[in-house]
């Protein structure tokens, strides 16, 4: 168990030095110091405020993670959750809009809500899926494909449709107060914890959670997630032990989908600087989910570990154009630190394995070598 | 372009004289070792769990045709990716020429003459022959020196009567020509030593003639020809010279196969010193418990199915010339009692294969499946098995189970509907673990926890969780495919003995073997499968394994027996 530990521990420990050491030399050769940045870095990020912040950009992360994680699982590779979550937050932001004159109790209006954003997303995430069970084709095109549609879908609503804004920006109807998850800083003030002036920790987080929690018991005790591990483990096993890979395929990526319409309902539902969608509304969530779940190795609790080095250093080299450093740097880490971290964990891996044959080896002898059992006399 | 044309010129050296090739190394090899082409030294290669070759002795002449054969499993392929470089051996060496290589690629390896041509062929059926065959070692820089290839293609090809048309498109030519651009590929490249694996397994009888004239052209142009193979008459009408291995050891080795008899050498391969799984008294029961009618799988069923048999391609890959492709399983009806073993014997790409497919539900079949009385053929694959159709896949690895998960997760494997786990949708992992320990313990299947994973267990524990995990299910027939194929002999003798006592508790069981031995032990009645159809019923009391491989390769045919 120890071992397992260490090995767990090394590989991101590696990873986080190679990223170091690169962005190092990417900020020497432009001629910055490494150290200024580092430490303008440390700054940006030390404190409550920042803390806080980091942890509210990191629950739409997770998620994406996790809805990105389940298809990888059995070797399905959602590219469409950006089209997903995007097109499930302005259709969630428009029917929210619509329904504000109905006086629904707060609760129900968000959970309305979040049957939209569900139900549009899974309906997009199906159309890939379908293709791919009758037509063959490889849904990592397909959904590609239909994220440019679903822009051009989004951007068509938006103009002609949804748009409650006059000025130059196209934005839905903001949604009355009801609709929004308030924030959770009385809540942790219950346990002692203030925060300083405009600090606020936002609603979202428990969801998060409840999608993490969720996601663990899918895969690791329930029937569905043993079909959806062996499928992506061994398919051909999958196919010989009765499990149908077509409905594998379209039960994963609607569960894909579902998962990944609550990244947009972060910012639309619980962020105060939303509460509708826009042109100004956060995207790239779907492929940095991508990154998540490999970084995370499609673990529920090592996605939340991606999640937030990838919020703090998006945090971190905000303000690094404040002392003449490219905030650009903020990608070179991210990038080199999940190639490193991919290299390591394969490393890791071999190594625990035959670490782990060798252990077996060393209890008993070798099978083959064994002297035959004398062979039951004929009966 | 000058070292392009340097290379070419080389290797048209090479294949002419097979010495002008090995000329790098710088000892003085003494005649004898000049003599031999090829020489391997007490080979040994581990895979986790299996010893594929056990110490392994190979010495092949220069200018020879030499077969190997073997079992399915006996370590052959694992011999011969040693032998083209495509994994290094854990111990013993390996001679060119006399000379002690360690080749570490196939690029190594072809760099000192040896050459591999694969059973499924490797070429991209979109560009013309000639362009397959320069493929990674294009003629010309920057411009590719078409002309040139051509040309050198069409000499190769003259040289050795392998006849073919350099511009022919791939996907217009026959098997048999596509075989010939594999073989003018690795003479294109240099190869003086030149591996064939199984090169007549996808051949009709007159193709199989001309590949031997081309090979025996080659080898008296002093090329040396290594092929491997388990059909016995045609080893022995082709072959100088013979080695026999079983279970990843060398067992024989003949200088001059006009002196062995086909018998002999099926005697060699099979062995005698094993366990018998001999079971001879009969606890066959009244009563049909299940019975396949008219089972038929059409040669395209399996285009575009994610699964492949490991024999199936042969199958796709039917000559271009005969009007209709065969089927690879033809009308096959087989009955079998409560408590009645019944074996079918058939080469790989003989309908074995696919007949555990078609039962299990893998591929689209016609025909009748019939369980207790009830036609189950409808039921999807997982209904099947739950309606008590135990199965023994005939690679594990790929089918048996998934490595890298736990033993007890691997016991659930194929049952994990079965109420005994599953709970609303959830997994009871206590009785799953529950029935792990109970499996570990009555199979014998020696693990320090329930909790490694799979890969750590050796090739014989492996399958004894396999087969135990089938056993404690209560199938009411079991198909067992290739049970003991690869594991230890301590395995083989508890997995008998398994089998034995399940066919005395009135299980029935339809059991599928490269092993004659183990076939005609402990079968109460033997089947031998032949081009997808069941061409002979026999008594295994009363046959001789001599016997029984020659019903299989099709020497000798009897009148399709009816069903009992």
């Amino acid at each position: 168990m120890n071992r397992k530990l260490v090995y767990g521990t090394a590989a991101p420990v590696l990873a986080a030095l190679v990223a170091l050491v690169v962005s190092s030399i990417a900020l020497l050769i432009a001629g910055d110091s490494p150290i200024t940045a580092f430490k303008e870095m440390w700054s940006s990020i030390d404190g409550t405020q920042p803390v806080v912040a980091i942890i509210n950009r990191a629950v739409p992360y997770y998620i994406a993670g996790v809805a990105v994680a389940v298809g990888f699982k059995m070797r399905l590779f959602n590219i469409g959750v950006d089209g997903q979550h995007q097109l499930a937050a302005i259709f969630a932001a428009a029917f929210g809009f619509g329904i504000r004159d109905w006086d629904l109790p707060a609760p129900l209006y968000v959970a309305a809500i979040f049957l939209v954003a569900m139900l549009v997303s899974m309906v997009w995430a199906a159309i890939p899926a379908v293709l791919k069970v009758t037509r063959n084709v490889n849904e990592v095109i397909a959904t590609i494909m239909l994220n440019f549609i679903a822009s051009q879908l989004i951007f068509f609503l938006l103009r002609n449709h949804w748009n409650r804004a006059t000025g130059q920006v196209a934005e839905t109807g903001p949604l009355p107060q009801a609709a929004l998850i308030p924030h959770l800083n009385r809540l942790v003030g219950w346990f002692g914890f203030h925060f300083p002036g405009n600090t606020v920790l936002q609603g979202f987080l428990p969801v998060a959670v409840v999608v993490g929690v969720a996601y663990h018991v899918l895969l690791n005790r329930s029937r569905f997630g043993f079909d959806l591990r062996v499928s992506g483990e061994n398919p051909s096993a999958a196919k010989a032990s009765g499990i149908d890979p077509k409905r594998m395929v379209i039960i994963t990526f609607l569960i894909s989908g579902a998962v990944g319409a609550l990244i947009g309902l972060a910012p639309l539902l619980a962020d105060p600087q939303f509460g509708k969608y826009g042109d100004q509304f956060p995207q790239g969530f779907g492929l940095a989910g991508l990154s998540l779940a490999l970084l995370g190795r499609n673990h529920p609790v090592g996605i939340v570990a991606a999640a937030l080095v990838w919020a703090t250093i998006e945090r971190a080299t905000q303000r690094l154009s404040f002392v003449d450093i490219p905030q650009e740097i903020g990608i070179i880490l991210q990038g080199s630190f999940l190639l490193a971290a991919v290299v390591a964990f394969e490393v890791v891996r071999r190594r625990a394995e035959d670490a782990e044959t060798r252990a077996m080896s060393r209890q008993r002898p070798i099978a083959t070598h064994v002297a035959p059992e004398p062979v039951g006399s004929a009966t | 372009m000058a070292a392009h044309s340097l290379a070419l010129a080389r290797s048209h050296r090479c294949v002419g004289t097979a010495v002008t090739v090995l000329g790098e190394h710088t000892g003085r090899p003494t005649a004898e070792q000049l003599d031999v082409a090829i020489e391997l030294r007490d080979i040994v290669k581990r895979f986790p769990g299996v010893v594929a070759n056990d110490g392994v002795n190979l010495k092949v002449r220069r200018g020879t045709i030499h077969a190997i054969v073997g079992e399915n499993g006996a370590g052959k392929s694992t011999l011969m990716k040693t032998l083209y470089g495509a994994h290094q051996p854990d111990e013993g060496t390996i001679l060119v020429g006399g000379q002690e290589q360690h080749f570490r690629s196939p690029s190594a390896a072809i760099r000192l003459g040896i050459g591999m041509v694969f059973q499924h062929f490797m070429l991209a059926d979109n560009f013309t022959v000639w362009e397959n065959i320069v493929l990674g070692k294009e003629p010309g820089w920057p411009v590719l020196a078409a002309a040139k290839a051509r040309r050198r293609i069409r000499e190769l090809s003259e040289q050795y009567g392998l006849d073919v048309e350099p511009d022919d498109l791939v996907s217009d030519i026959g098997v048999g020509e596509k075989q010939r651009v594999e073989i003018l590929k690795v003479l294109y490249r240099g190869a003086s030593i030149l591996i064939l694996d199984e090169p007549t397994a996808v051949l009709v009888p007159h193709e199989v003639e001309e590949l031997f004239t081309s090979l025996r052209q080659l080898t008296d142009d002093g090329a040396t020809v290594i092929f491997i193979s388990h059909k016995l008459d045609e080893v022995l009408g082709n072959a100088d010279a013979i080695t026999v291995i079983r279970a990843g050891k060398t067992v024989g080795e003949v200088d001059d196969p006009s002196k062995v008899t086909a018998q002999e050498l099926a005697e060699m391969m099979v062995g005698s010193e094993l366990p018998s799984p001999e079971t001879r008294e009969r606890t066959v029961q009244e009563g049909i418990r299940f019975e396949v009618r008219n089972l038929t799988v059409e040669a395209d069923a399996k285009v575009g199915q994610v699964t492949l048999g490991a024999g199936a391609e042969s199958n796709v890959l039917a000559p271009t010339e005969q009007a209709a492709a065969r089927k690879p399983l033809d009308n096959v009806s087989i009955m079998i009692h409560a408590g009645e073993i019944v074996g079918i014997a058939g080469v790989e790409g003989n309908g074995p294969t696919e007949l555990i497919e078609a039962i299990m539900g893998l591929v689209p079949s016609t025909g009748a499946v019939i369980l207790q009385g009830k036609d189950i053929s409808t039921f999807d694959t997982l209904a099947r098995r739950e309606a008590g159709v135990g199965v023994v896949p005939e690679d594990r690895h790929r089918d048996g189970m998934v490595l890298s998960m736990s033993l007890w997760e691997n016991v659930m494997l194929g049952h994990q509907n079965s109420a005994a786990y599953s709970n609303h949708g959830l997994i009871d992992r206590d009785a799953a673990r529950e029935r792990t320990t109970a499996v570990v313990k009555e199979f014998d299947v020696r693990t320090p926890s329930i909790d490694v994973r799979a890969f750590t267990l050796s090739g014989g524990n492996q399958q004894k969780l396999i087969v135990g995990r089938e056993m404690r299910s209560e199938p009411i027939v079991l198909v067992a495919a290739h049970p003991t194929r690869g594991v230890d002999v301590g395995a083989q003798a508890v997995i008998w003995d398994i089998l034995r006592d399940a066919r005395a508790a009135g299980l029935s069981t339809l059991l599928i073997s490269a092993d004659l031995e183990e076939l005609i032990g402990l079968s109460d009645r033997l089947l031998v499968m032949l081009r997808g159809k069941i061409v002979a019923d026999l008594d295994p009391a009363a046959v001789s394994q001599g016997e029984l491989g020659v019903y299989m390769t099709g020497v000798k045919t009897a009148d399709p027996v009816p069903v009992r």
